[in-house]
């Protein structure tokens, strides 16, 4: 990991660290050669650091609180709310934490189209973090499903009742994940469980992705290898603690007006009725983070094909490294990707909207476009654009970047053998 | 730092926007003054001590409210009736307890840590006593209504005459705030019906407003608490953002690199 | 930071510092005392207890806040056995009168200050309690005489409410 050998200081320090290099791993961390040049938009990196152990550790006490039975579980959360100490913060923190997280991961996973962080050799980075985002909404959902409200009840049946689309052997597991023939107490608990399973494999995979960051180093806005360390970088502490730790402040002021000011606003008015198995709410939507693919579901006419597509829109993601044929990684000298990228966003925004209105009319004509968009992004327009696209200059390193900018992909190509 | 206030006008665009999406399924509702409004917003307590009223000699009758206990009502941040009141008006509703040493159950004047006393004893109950239809409870009811305080403010002073063309069957009203505008629940509030103690005329519009800061309490009792925490909360991230701005110009200052 | 340049940088990290860990602090608050009792808990703080069918000699055990309280009706007997008692011969010196403002009842919390379990009724060398987890006596006064546990056994706060009613807490 690190380039160079490191001693502790002290003898108790080198005796430990012989036997386990924690401090080796710590000086790694903190000497962690970053580009300098990151922007602000890799912040959410950290950013989202926060809101996992943020979840994880209001979870866990509004855990030792929240009773998973179906009698029980809506009256446990306003028992919450009204009298456990601070009860009211910590399951408004958790709650809107969600919606926080998710707002952080979007961030992040644009921030990385755009900058094409996604490329090699950072496929797996990539990837793993694809896992995470995948067991972020089984754990949103899930999460969701617990106060045992109208939304939690028929969105758990709605959810659930996805798997029927699969032939043959649909109903069945559906049967099975329910433990019933309706979602019932015993669908609440195995879903308190997993909801509690959830974040600690994210927290693992989390470990995984920035493991796997330290293998490559970071890529920058101009997308180039940079050697390190090198005068292109600064150590990780405490240039970029304290910049993140600054975005991170910036970030938290948002949150907390939505945690004190308006902490029901991203919910749903319907969850704060208790469950009824017999009476559906008129218009069941899922939290906005779900929105757009929810829109993509809905815009299949068939069911099984509708399912297929929600899913291909997460995992084609997978394999955007080998569906991007272009060399190079950041949009800023790719022009024309710049403008499609834009538009990528334009047509997920809408599938967002479309998502939360009902299915009819405009709306779902809308949302049916916008989907077919959005798969000839991704099946199409990269591939295609990465041999027909013609890139700007790519400057040689970040200290640099008019002095020596290659004129094309040829001599950017080569520049790792000009530096050295 | 450019790019930052991008971001940063980013979050506050989309927060705004799903304000707004919110905003669009709204229909226009009676307007109001709400004192627990705002950053520094906070119940009138007078209001709520009279909703109370509304609630008791009103409302009572037919919802419940399960998850107020009569101690709520001497709370900081609730109507802050005297520990005494609250008392007494526990101790004027019979409670059911038991079973006591013969296995019976019996009844007994209420107490600070009773439950607000229900109207019927379940669903079917109350349904069955009703045409049908439950009368809520209203506990969370404010919360558990897409327009908020606003709806049930002018939900309560929404009854109309039907349109020519609109039929309507025994024990259903007409109410233009009403989602498909039936509703089973009749006009209950008049003129006078109440008499406050504190000299405040009785309007319908006075006990709609009244009865409805009540609710907004009892949905979220701990309003005042969270208004007040959030304001410092916010002000120390400011504070606090400020110290690590200069801090990261300081540090940074040492390479050559805009920030 | 080795280098001292000016005072001023170093009191803007000390301060940053410093402001930050009153925020870590004031977070950290909020997840430690939610595990206190919570209000509908407090609330609950005291019981009421109808003592009229408890006939001398005998002891009836109630719940008081997820405790046992013993209360216990003495025979005369029993009263002159606990108010004889030298407070030389007690490991925890406390007169009987002080313990019982009623001679005839006793009222205490029914949990031994050794570990906390609950000793038997009319057992152990001093005619009062034993408890089996460890082997402490108690008398009838609920004093601790042999054994492990520290101090005598508690007396809650209870009043009289009528002569036929105790109010604990």
């Amino acid at each position: 990991m690190s380039d160079h050998e490191y001693t502790p200081k002290s003898k108790f320090g080198k005796w430990f660290n012989d036997r386990l290099p924690l401090l080796t791993l710590a000086n790694h961390l903190t000497d962690y050669p970053t580009p300098k040049n990151l922007n602000y938009w890799w912040t959410f990196g950290g950013i989202l650091t926060f809101c996992l152990i943020t979840q994880i550790v209001t979870g866990l006490v509004l855990a030792m609180h929240y009773i998973a039975h179906a009698d029980m579980a809506f009256d446990s959360v306003e028992h919450i709310m009204r009298d456990v100490n601070y009860g009211w913060l910590i399951r408004y923190i958790h709650a809107n934490g969600a919606s926080m997280f998710f707002l952080a991961v979007y961030i992040h996973i644009f921030r990385s189209l755009f900058y094409g962080s996604y490329k090699a050799p950072r496929e797996i980075i990539w990837i793993i973090g694809i896992i995470i985002y995948l067991l972020m909404m089984a754990a949103a959902f899930l999460g969701y499903v617990l106060p045992w409200g109208q939304m939690s009840f028929w969105g758990a049946t709605v959810i659930t009742n996805l798997f029927s689309a699969i032939p043959l052997v649909g109903e069945g597991i559906v049967t099975w994940l329910w433990g019933g023939y309706s979602v019932d107490n015993p669908t609440l608990t195995r879903f308190f469980t997993l909801h509690y399973l959830i974040p600690f494999l994210i927290l693992g995979l989390v470990v995984l992705h920035i493991w796997a960051l330290h293998v490559p180093g970071n890529n920058n806005p101009v997308g180039i290898d940079i050697k390190k360390p090198s005068k292109d970088t600064v150590p990780f502490h405490p240039y970029i603690v304290i910049k993140d730790g600054f975005a991170l402040l910036m970030f938290m002021i948002v949150f907390a007006f939505f945690v004190f000011y308006t902490p029901n606003i991203l919910g749903h008015a319907d969850n704060y009725i208790e469950a009824n198995p017999l009476v559906t709410p008129a218009h069941i939507v899922p939290e906005w983070y779900l929105l757009p693919f929810y829109a993509i579901l809905r815009s299949v006419p068939d069911k099984l094909l509708g399912v297929i597509a929600m899913l291909s829109a997460i995992l084609i993601l997978a394999a955007l490294p080998w569906l991007d044929s272009s060399k190079i990684r950041s949009a800023v000298f790719r022009p024309l990707y710049k403008q499609f990228y834009w538009i990528l966003v334009a047509d997920v925004l809408i599938l967002g909207y479309v998502g939360a209105m009902p299915a009819e009319g405009l709306y779902l004509l809308v949302a049916r476009v916008a989907t077919a968009y959005y798969f000839l992004h991704f099946l199409v327009i990269l591939p295609v654009l990465g041999w027909k696209e013609k890139t700007l200059p790519i400057p040689l390193s970040i200290t640099e970047p008019i002095l020596g900018g290659s004129p094309n992909l040829a001599t950017a190509k080569n520049k790792e053998s000009l530096n050295n | 730092m450019k790019n930052f206030l991008k971001i940063f006008s980013l979050i506050i665009l989309f927060s705004s926007i799903s304000l707004s999406t919110q905003a669009a399924e709204k229909v226009e509702y009676l307007k109001t003054d709400w004192s627990f409004k705002g950053l520094f917003g906070k119940f009138d307590r007078a209001s709520l001590q009279r909703g109370y009223q509304v609630y008791t000699e009103v409302c009572s009758s037919c919802h419940s409210m399960k998850y107020l206990s009569y101690r709520n009502l001497a709370e900081k941040g609730g109507p802050e009736f005297s520990e005494a009141e609250a008392k007494a008006i526990a101790a004027s509703y019979e409670v059911k307890d038991g079973p006591n040493a013969d296995g019976e159950m019996f009844t007994r004047p209420g107490k600070l840590s009773d439950k607000f006393v229900m109207p019927y004893d379940n669903v079917q109950a109350a349904q069955a006593a009703n045409g049908g239809a439950y009368p809520p409870d209203m506990s969370v009811l404010v919360k558990a209504r897409g327009g908020g305080v606003d709806y049930i403010y002018s939900l309560l002073q929404g009854y109309e005459d039907p349109p020519a063309g609109v039929t309507l069957d025994d024990g259903v009203y007409y109410n233009k705030y009403m989602y498909g505008n039936k509703i089973k629940m009749a006009n209950q509030l008049s003129d006078g019906l109440v008499e406050y103690s504190d000299g405040t005329r009785a309007t319908v519009e006075q006990m709609s407003k009244d009865v409805t800061t009540f609710l907004m309490w009892s949905a979220e009792p701990h309003l005042e608490s969270r208004h007040q925490m959030g304001f410092k909360a916010i002000l120390y991230l400011i504070i606090l953002t400020i110290l690590v701005y200069f801090s990261m110009k300081k540090i940074w200052s040492r390479v050559e690199t805009e920030i | 930071m080795s280098e001292k340049k000016t005072n001023r940088r170093d009191f803007l990290f000390t301060a940053t510092y410093a402001v930050g860990a009153v925020g870590v602090g004031a977070t950290i608050w909020p997840m430690i005392d939610q595990m206190n009792p919570d209000a509908s808990v407090k609330a609950l703080a005291s019981t009421e207890v109808d003592v009229s069918a408890v006939s001398p000699g005998k002891t009836i055990t109630v719940l008081w806040r997820g405790k046992p309280v013993f209360i216990r009706r003495r025979t005369q007997d029993e009263i002159a056995e606990a108010r004889s008692v030298k407070l030389g011969d007690l490991k925890h010196p406390e007169k009987d009168e002080d313990r019982a403002k009623d001679p005839e009842w006793l009222v205490m919390l029914g949990v031994c200050t050794h570990l906390g379990c609950v000793p038997l009724d009319q057992k152990g060398e001093y005619n009062g309690w034993f408890c089996p987890c460890h082997g402490s006596h108690y008398d009838i006064s609920g004093r601790i005489r042999k054994g492990p546990a520290p101090t005598n056994m508690e007396i809650p706060k209870y009043e009289f409410v009528n002569a036929n009613t105790i109010k604990i807490g």
